[in-house]
Formats: structure tokens, C-alpha cells, sequence
């Protein structure tokens, strides 16, 4: 099979595997490894992460060997748009207050969606945003300030 | 007969005005978000999972079991009526659910599919009041050295026997096991993995892997591939199955319920392969195999009831033995823990409440999600024309909610973000997440047992293999090892995969 080292399945895996078990074994170095009767804290990790980038090894190889491609769609926009959303809605709870919050978070995932359409995701998170703000903040007493500083 | 005293002491737990809402609301989500499909009931047991904070625990183990098995009910529906699994258990309910509707009997099959999930509900709930007391009894015996033999045990089963990849998914408990490592080490108080960051200390919350993953994860991965929504333009007119029906339906409901059961206690087997286990043998036993495919009953009946089987009994090794089967059972026993109920044979004793109230619970919800579903049908059929496209960001709003409202904290606002990124890599690369959440739940556990058995046994690693329990399960381990990575077994499971 030719398929493109970039579109490697099980290539791009195994590698997954090895940079967190070998970035787990790098970082427990820092923690004492004790003994078999007496484990410190860097035993158990240290030991799964090795196992970790054994099995990434293997993955690596089998890959380069099937070379069975990952086909379909990375979803770029979604995969931009959903965690940038919520890093936007943790952002501003603390700081804007439970309904910006909200209406970036609903507005901005919304938009990942190929079939975005303005106006009605517009309404939308204006809608959902009241009505979570009547359940959450008044009917179930969550502390949170609507806006902050109003 | 103690059964009976303990089932009627469950029923009067169960039976109280305050669980019975719960669990007529957690079979109505359940209903709900089986008939759509994008969200499972993994993601959205995920995001309930703060709400029961304020819950008592019996009411909150009641409402999540409820959303569990509606599911399964939800999701035979649109499997038949528009030929559209809502979950992946309904998948085989597709072949010959959705044929009997093209051929105006979308009634019948219904009808029957609810028949034979409650048959195999009842069968579930007594199996679970049978076997729970005395598994629980062996199991408050157990030592050091025998907990970390079983759960070594339920996650090589786990991995083993789950769709996919074997050393993917085995990579996949590595890593939840890992991720379990992250926080203070209870025995020498050392900070691991958390990067001096102070809300990492007491290690990643439960709920923001299991949002993370479960929840956001899948979205970004629905979005990548739209799938086109069919119209739904069957009508369903008489409901009740002919005589004919009932006599060709009974033998798949048993069979089913039987194969249901199997799988159930075994983890790592998702009701997808209990329902696919039973098609093939109704197929194998029917005296005109050929009608399979064009609106068989039997091919309606007995996949139904072994998903059902197969969800209820998962609960045993959850109950019993503090062991989840499945991811869903993972989410459990995170409630069990969110609640302060340390998980394991003992609850059975400590909160006999809990216990049976959730077992009798299971059989009333059975029976309100019979009588309440099927004259709704048309109702939640509707649901279906919510488009994804507002349908994921109400998702991601409830789960931003769910979560800041356990710590009010913005820190686990973002690793939820990052997880939800990191879970749908991983599902890209093909890797399964449920043992990602297994190994998560247990590895604290594992790592506890495992330290105190060598601290008991002063280094020595043959103490699991000279403890007679233990042994036996270091020998089903790797007996299961042996087994299921057999080259011929291996195939077989492509076959069944593809």
C-alpha cells in the first residue's frame, strides 16, 4: 500500500503512544522509584509509561508494514472552534459573568457547523442562554453573576 | 426466602415518590437521547453527573441507570422506524426492524422488541438479586493481592474483548491508568504530573475526562462526518403482534435473554456484540434462514433482548465487586465515588438501600419505558427533525455548565478542552475510548493494591500466584490473553467487526 506516511494510521498512534509514555517516563524520573517492596511514587508511572512506548513501537512498525491509511475528514473547524469556545467560556465566567460566557460558547461552537447560519444561531444562543440562566442561575441557585459589575 | 424479602425491601425503596421521578425522568432522557442519534448515553451520563451531586445517591444511581437502558429503547425505535441505529446496540434491530416497517408491520415489531427488553429486563433484575449477594459474600474476603488480580483481570478482559485493535485498546487502559497516576500520591504525598498546577493536585476530576472525552470529543468527530437525516414518513398503525408473532418470538426472546446474560458479565463486550451473538444464532436455528434480511421477527426479538440482558447484567461485577464491565459502568461507579460510597462488595451490606432500590428500580423502569413508550412513539420520532446543527451546541453549553458547577473552576473548563481534543484524536487514530475510562477509574485502586501486596508479601511477586483466589484469576487473565489473541479468533472478530 502507498499510502502517504502523513496519512498513516496505526504510524501516527504509535507515535501518539510513544510521546506520552516516554514524556510520562521523562517526567517520573523526577519522583523516587523505590523497590519492588517498597514502590515510591515513580514506580507504577514509570513502569506504564515504558509499557506505553512499547506498545508505540509496535504500533510504528505494524503501520509502516499495513500502512492503512486514517481516510475520512479531520474536522479542522470543529476541532478549532469547540475547545477554543470553552477556553473562551471558562475565560470569561470568571471574569464577564455567566451570560457572555454563554453566548460565546454557544455562538462559537455553533460555528464549527457547516450549515451555520447566522441569524438563527443569533437567536439561538440568545434563547438558550436565557433559558439556562432562568434553570441554572435562578431556579437551581447557582452562584454566578449574570454580568459582572452590573 | 431472602431473595424475596430483599427484592420486596428494594421495591419499597424504589417505590417512593422521590426515586420513582427520578427514574421516570432518567428513562425519559434515556428514550430522548436514544432516539438521537450523536449523543449515547456515555456522553450524556457524563454531563448528569454534576447534577447529582445534590441528588441523594439511591435517586442518582436510579436516574443514571434509567438514561442507560431507555437508551437501549430509544434507540431500537428509530433503528426501526427510520432505519437509523441511535445506538450502536441497535444496529442489528436495523436489518429486519426496518424491513418489517417498509412492509407496514413497524407496529409488531415494536411491540416486540419492547416485549422481549422487558422479558430480558426481568430475567436481568433476578439474575442480579441471585448472584449479587453471594458474589459480594466471596468477594468481602478478598485481600490486597486478590483485588489487584481481578482488576487486572477485568482490564485485560476489556481490552481484549473490545471492538477493535487489541494492543490499541490495551495501550488505551495504559494510558487511563496513567492518567489515574496524575495528582498526590496518597502514600508519599509527592505532586505527580500536575505541573504545579494546585487544581491538578487531588489528580483530573472524573467528570472532566468523561465529558472531555465522551462529550466533545464525539461531536468534533460528528462534525467531521455529516450524516444525512432520512425523512421519516412511516406510519405506525396497529401495534399489536398476531398470534403467529408471538410463537415465532419466543424462542429468540429466551435464546437472546440467555446470550444477553453472558455477555453482560463479561467486560469489555458492548450490547452491540450481544445483539450481533444472538442474530447469528436465530439466523443459524431458523428453519428458512433466508427470510433473515426481508422482516424477520425472530431477527427483531432476540437481538432486542439480549441488549437488554446485556445492559442490566453489566451492573453485577459493577455492584458486587466494585468491577466496571464498560464504560458506562465506569461513569457509575464514578457517581458511586462523587456520592462518598466507596465502591465494592461492601455496599451491599452498608447501603442495602442503594443496592436493591437500584435493582427494583431497573424493573419498574422496564416497565414505564413498555407502557410509556410505545403510545409516544410518534412523539419521539419528532425529536428526530431537531437538527444537529443547534442540537451540539445546546450539548456543549450543558456540559460547560455541568462542569464549571462541580469546582467553579475555570482550570477544569480548559483541561475538559484539551481532553475533548485528545479524545478525538485518539478516535481517529482508532483507538477505543471506553478502556481509556476503565484504566482511569481503577488505576488508583490498582496502584494502592498493588503496592500494599508487595509491602504484605515483603517484595515478593509470587504472593498473586500462591493465593489460591488470586491465582485463579491470574490464570483466567492470561487463559483470556491466550484465547482471544489466537490468530483464528482474531480473524473471526474482523469478520464480525467488518
Amino acid at each position: 500500500m502507498n499510502t502517504s506516511i502523513l496519512d498513516n494510521k496505526d504510524f501516527w498512534a504509535g507515535i501518539f503512544l510513544i510521546v506520552v509514555g516516554a514524556g510520562a517516563v521523562f517526567i517520573a524520573r523526577n519522583y523516587t522509584f523505590g523497590t519492588a517492596l517498597r514502590m515510591g511514587p515513580g514506580y507504577f508511572p514509570t513502569v506504564l509509561g515504558g509499557l506505553l512506548t512499547l506498545a508505540g513501537i509496535y504500533l510504528v512498525a505494524s503501520g509502516l508494514k499495513s500502512g492503512e491509511a486514517i481516510g475520512g475528514n479531520w474536522s479542522l473547524r470543529a476541532l478549532l472552534l469547540l475547545p477554543l469556545s470553552l477556553l473562551l467560556f471558562g475565560y470569561l465566567i470568571d471574569r464577564a459573568g455567566f451570560v457572555p460566557a454563554m453566548l460565546v460558547l454557544i455562538f462559537g461552537s455553533a460555528m464549527a457547523s457547516t450549515e451555520f447560519k447566522f441569524v438563527e444561531v443569533l437567536l439561538f444562543s440568545i434563547f438558550l442562554t436565557a433559558l439556562c440562566a432562568a434553570v441554572f442561575v435562578y431556579a437551581l441557585g447557582l452562584p454566578y453573576p449574570l454580568i459582572v459589575g452590573l | 426466602m431472602e431473595i424475596f424479602d430483599n427484592l420486596i425491601f428494594g421495591f419499597s425503596v424504589a417505590l417512593s415518590v422521590q426515586n420513582l421521578l427520578y427514574c421516570l425522568i432518567g428513562v425519559t432522557v434515556g428514550t430522548l437521547i436514544g432516539v438521537l442519534p450523536g449523543i449515547g448515553p456515555l456522553g450524556t451520563i457524563a454531563i448528569l453527573l454534576p447534577i447529582t451531586y445534590s441528588v441523594p445517591p439511591v435517586a442518582a444511581l436510579i436516574m443514571l441507570a434509567g438514561i442507560y437502558y431507555g437508551a437501549q429503547y430509544g434507540g431500537s425505535t428509530t433503528a426501526i422506524l427510520v432505519n437509523l441505529p441511535g445506538e450502536t446496540s441497535a444496529v442489528v434491530t436495523c436489518i429486519d426492524g426496518y424491513q418489517m416497517a417498509r412492509q407496514g408491520r413497524a407496529g409488531p415489531a415494536l411491540a416486540i422488541a419492547a416485549i422481549g427488553s422487558f422479558f430480558a429486563g426481568t430475567v436481568g433484575t433476578l439474575l442480579i438479586a441471585l448472584f449479587g449477594p453471594p458474589l459480594a459474600s466471596i468477594a468481602l474476603k478478598f485481600g490486597s493481592p486478590e483485588y489487584f488480580s481481578l482488576m487486572l483481570m477485568g482490564l485485560v478482559a476489556a481490552a481484549v474483548l473490545a471492538q477493535g485493535d487489541i494492543v490499541k485498546s490495551i495501550a488505551m487502559v495504559l494510558f487511563g491508568l496513567l492518567l489515574g497516576a496524575v495528582g498526590t500520591d496518597v502514600n508519599t504525598g509527592v505532586q505527580r504530573f500536575s505541573f504545579g498546577i494546585s487544581e491538578l493536585s487531588d489528580g483530573i476530576g472524573f467528570i472532566v475526562v468523561a465529558v472531555g472525552v465522551f462529550a466533545i470529543g464525539e461531536i468534533i468527530s460528528n462534525l467531521g462526518d455529516p450524516e444525512e437525516r432520512r425523512i421519516f414518513d412511516t406510519k405506525v398503525t396497529h401495534l399489536f403482534p398476531t398470534k403467529d408473532d408471538f410463537k415465532r418470538s419466543i424462542g429468540p426472546i429466551l435464546r437472546g435473554t440467555g446470550i444477553g446474560a453472558f455477555f453482560g458479565v463479561l467486560p469489555g463486550t458492548g450490547p452491540a456484540i450481544a445483539s450481533f451473538a444472538s442474530y447469528m444464532i436465530e439466523k443459524k436455528v431458523a428453519d428458512d434462514p433466508s427470510r433473515f434480511g426481508r422482516g424477520a421477527i425472530e431477527g427483531v426479538a432476540g437481538p432486542e433482548s439480549a441488549n437488554n440482558a446485556d445492559a442490566q447484567c453489566k451492573f453485577i461485577p459493577m455492584l458486587t465487586l466494585g468491577l466496571p464491565a464498560s464504560g458506562v459502568m465506569a461513569l457509575m461507579l464514578g457517581a458511586l465515588t462523587i456520592q462518598g460510597i466507596q465502591p465494592g462488595p461492601q455496599v451491599m451490606t452498608m447501603r442495602p438501600d442503594l443496592f436493591w432500590g437500584l435493582i427494583a428500580s431497573m424493573w419498574i423502569g422496564n416497565l414505564m419505558l413498555v407502557v410509556l413508550n410505545l403510545p409516544l412513539i410518534g412523539l419521539w420520532v419528532k425529536l428526530l427533525q431537531v437538527p444537529y446543527r443547534l442540537l451540539f451546541p445546546a450539548i456543549m453549553a450543558f456540559s460547560a455548565i455541568g462542569i464549571y458547577s462541580v469546582n467553579n473552576s475555570s482550570v477544569e473548563i480548559y483541561l475538559t478542552a484539551l481532553f475533548g481534543v485528545v479524545g478525538y484524536i485518539c478516535m481517529r487514530l482508532g483507538f477505543n475510548l471506553a478502556p481509556l475510562l476503565l484504566g482511569f477509574v481503577l488505576g488508583p485502586l490498582m496502584e494502592e493494591n498493588l503496592r500494599r501486596s508487595m509491602l504484605m508479601s515483603g517484595g515478593d511477586p509470587s504472593v498473586f500466584f500462591t493465593h489460591p483466589i488470586s491465582l485463579a484469576f491470574m490464570i483466567a487473565t492470561a487463559a483470556i490473553l491466550v484465547v482471544m489473541v489466537a490468530p483464528a479468533v482474531r480473524r473471526r472478530r474482523g469478520d464480525i467487526a467488518g
